[in-house]
């Protein structure tokens, strides 16, 4: 992949512009289309871009196999302490009105933010995750078999 | 019902095209030997069955469920039934989840076995299974 | 569909994973058609993001065209036909598309659009209801996707770790 120079020029130019895109489709998601599943996906797809068109090395010193593998975890966490701690406050399971006991509304605000972030980042640590996976492996064709 | 009810027919044809696209992936599914290609059938499958979704929230008229940014929503407008949206939203991402899981399988298979075909695969199981018979009806025999 | 019916004909599996990413893309467009733009956002950057990505790092993991098929299709063909004409039977008595007195449209979904500007006050419904009205559905996907991961992890790291120990006992 050392000659493609023109490919890796234009993927650093995108891949800010990609990571940009998946926070304001994350945190955006109350207002037009988007949300936690279609963020998680963009934010991983800006990761994979760059394992492709550099190397798996290169992606995995960024970010590491095991912060990958926490994400997912820490994501599913968010979610399901966010229904816990309401559950504590002493509202029904996954009620957010306990986010903001005086304005349940804005407690709902809060609360569909909180989710959307959890399933955010389960998402992405599941998408790297299947990606490393994949492609840690030794592949049996090299690339001029294409 | 009249032999051409064209309001009928017209009214129908969403269901059809979907349906027929559904059954092009069942075929692949059921018919080609190759396990990669049974994943792209059952993805067709898949968005066949999502779009028929989709297509039965949409109202005639209506737009996206998305109000206006100031919330003062204009009670002439009719939005399309959010409902089956949010139900397809979170089956793609389970449905590309579960998708990579039989890639995966797919990749082990290969390499314990050196095929995806399943015709191949059949084969080497039959020998495998008769290998085993053989083996244990020694082990039965010396026993005797 | 002439992208469907490519797949089925194209021997080349490089050139079926291609077909897949269009196929996606295109129902990606006929979604945006049908007012479900949330859907059709993800479906584009699952579908034909995601999806054709894993598809071709699976095909560089094995092979990449599939043998001539062994046994005649009339069989699977036979089956096809008789499920689709039962399906297409069962669509007669559905409602005519777009609809707005259909029974999915009487129900729950009205119901959402009018309480969510007071109980929850997001302008895009389909958040609302995802992430709120569902919250416990949600949830459930969150778990699948999370448990799916950690399957693939399993058959595709682990194992090797396993073989490598294997060789070492040698």
């Amino acid at each position: 992949m050392r000659h493609h120079l023109i490919l890796r020029v234009i993927t650093k130019l995108l891949i800010g512009t990609i990571m940009l895109f998946a926070l304001y489709v994350q945190f955006h998601g109350d207002y037009s289309p988007g949300g936690g599943f279609q963020a998680g996906v963009i934010m991983a797809v800006a990761f994979i871009i760059y394992g492709i068109v550099f190397s798996l090395d290169d992606v995995q010193r960024v970010l590491p196999p095991w912060v990958v593998h926490k994400m997912a975890a820490a994501g599913v966490l968010i979610y399901a302490g966010t229904g816990v701690y309401s559950l504590f406050a002493g509202y029904a399971f996954l009620d957010y009105a306990a986010l903001s006991p005086h304005h349940p509304v804005h407690g709902q605000h809060y609360g569909i933010l909180l989710v959307e972030l959890g399933v955010g980042v389960t998402v992405t640590g599941v998408m790297v995750t299947i990606y490393y996976a994949f492609t840690s492996r030794t592949p049996i064709l090299d690339d001029e078999a294409w | 019902m009249q032999a051409f009810d064209w309001d009928f027919i017209v009214g129908h044809m969403n269901y059809w095209l979907f349906i027929v696209l559904m059954m092009t992936g069942f075929y692949i599914v059921v018919a080609k030997g190759n396990l990669v290609k049974k994943i792209v059938g059952l993805n067709i499958f898949q968005t066949a069955v999502f779009m028929l979704y989709i297509s039965i929230g949409k109202v005639t008229g209506g737009t996206a469920p998305i109000f206006p940014l100031d919330m003062e929503v204009d009670p002439a407008v009719t939005y399309s039934n959010p409902l089956p949206h949010v139900l397809i939203l979170t089956a793609i991402v389970v449905g590309v989840a579960t998708t990579s899981l039989g890639l995966a399988l797919i990749v082990r298979i290969r390499e314990e076995y050196g095929t995806i075909e399943e015709d191949e695969l059949l084969k080497i199981e039959k020998e495998i299974a008769l290998q085993d018979i053989r083996q244990h009806s020694e082990v039965i025999g010396e026993r005797g | 569909m002439a992208t469907a019916l490519a797949v089925v004909r194209a021997q080349s599996l490089f050139a079926t994973a291609m077909l897949s990413g269009v196929f996606s893309l295109l129902s990606a467009l006929l979604l945006v058609v049908l007012d479900a733009v949330d859907v059709a956002f993800t479906e584009a950057a699952v579908g034909a993001g995601i999806s054709t990505v894993l598809m071709l790092g699976t095909l560089a993991l094995t092979r990449r065209f599939e043998s001539p098929p062994s046994h005649s299709p009339v069989l699977p063909l036979f089956v096809v036909l008789v499920t689709g004409a039962a399906l297409i039977y069962g669509t007669l008595d559905m409602p005519n598309f777009g609809s707005a007195t259909a029974p999915a449209q009487v129900h729950v979904g009205p119901d959402y659009i009018e309480r969510s500007v007071e109980e929850i006050d997001v302008p895009n419904i389909v958040t609302a209801i995802l992430a709120s009205y569902r919250g416990f559905d949600t949830l459930g996907e969150t778990a699948v996707v999370f448990t799916a991961g950690i399957g693939v992890l399993l058959l595709l790291s682990g194992l090797r770790r396993r073989r490598r120990d294997k060789k070492e006992d040698v």
